[in-house]
């Protein structure tokens, strides 16, 4: 199966990004200027400070070219995995629910955090019915994630939270603790901690291949060979 | 016409800015004061204001996490001004 990160000016973590999704497939940077997915299997959205950030994390970066094909991937049941950045920049584009607000300590946090999987059986998470408990980094300024009450109620009772932090891991002040949540369909997710840093030993963990293992039996499961 | 676009955080979404800088004017010596929020202005030139709304749903602002108010300012204002006393 082929990935596709994709690359705007002022990502940081699209490497990273690459070569953690290269232990479940092939991968390849998809450049944001460009309207084209060159027939990936699933999108990544990388962390970092798209186009700086202005305006609001992820505000400007969604109008790229790039966007427009992933939207339409993803309307198409596309597989798009937001990560940090990548979550902002899909909430933004309206294409995940939320938003997410400067932490509430006013704090860059830099830290391992501890991490619930709420459900195992969506295509980012299928790997992990014997790993419901992660250690991933966090890295962000902007990861309070939010969303209006209502639309809380309906994210849990529709199942679409599918990641949280750990009872005294929050970071953020994050609503309900909510780390990752899924699009209505299922096949877009956004979450703030960074799973392509935790794929080495080296680095303490590596819960985060779990994600990308997902995907790929995910993936594996829809194409016939 | 030039506008002003005064954007700030929804009522009842908690902005650790405005509570920060609320806890630090009583510091000195500014008691009396409540609901700070902290927002961002926006000044445009616009041809078309009519337009202002449509521009403020999609990109100027998130509505899903703030308020705008559009404010009609002096045309052709100098800018340079903003900051300087009156006095």
């Amino acid at each position: 199966m082929k990935f596709g990160v994709v690359r705007f000016p002022g990502s940081c973590d699209e490497v990273d990004a690459q070569l953690a999704a290269e232990h479940a497939g092939e991968a390849i940077i998809l450049w944001h200027g460009d309207r084209d997915l060159h027939g990936v299997d699933a999108v990544i959205v990388p962390g970092g400070f798209s186009y700086g950030d202005y305006l609001r994390a992820g505000a400007i970066a969604r109008f790229a070219p790039v966007m427009e094909e992933v939207a339409e991937f993803a309307r198409a049941g596309g597989i798009v995995l937001g990560i940090c950045n990548g979550f902002q920049v899909l909430c933004e584009a309206r294409l995940l629910p939320g938003a997410l607000l400067p932490n509430a300590s006013l704090r860059f946090v830099f830290r391992q955090v501890e991490l619930e999987v709420v459900r195992t059986d969506t295509p980012f998470t299928r790997a992990c019915t014997d790993h419901k408990r992660l250690s991933i980094p966090v890295k962000h300024q902007t990861g309070r994630f939010y969303a209006p009450d209502d639309q809380l109620r309906r994210l849990e009772s529709d199942g679409q939270v599918l990641l949280r932090y750990a009872p005294g891991h929050n970071p953020n002040g994050s609503l309900r603790d909510i780390a990752g949540v899924c699009n209505e369909a299922g096949n877009v997710f956004g979450l703030m901690p960074h799973p392509e840093h935790a794929v080495d030993p080296v680095t303490g963990s590596i819960d985060g291949l779990n994600f990308f293992e997902s995907i790929r039996a995910h993936v594996a499961d829809r194409i016939p060979v | 016409m030039r506008a002003r676009v005064l954007v700030k955080p929804k009522a009842g979404i908690l902005d650790p800015q405005g509570q920060a800088v609320q806890r630090a004017l009583p510091a000195l010596g500014f008691t009396g004061v409540a609901n700070v929020h902290i927002g961002r202005l926006i000044e445009l030139d616009v041809e078309d204001p009519a337009r202002l709304p449509e521009m403020c749903e999609r990109l100027l602002t998130n509505p899903l996490i703030e308020d705008y108010e559009i404010v009609e300012a002096e045309t052709a204002a100098p800018s340079g001004r903003m900051g300087t006393s009156t006095s």
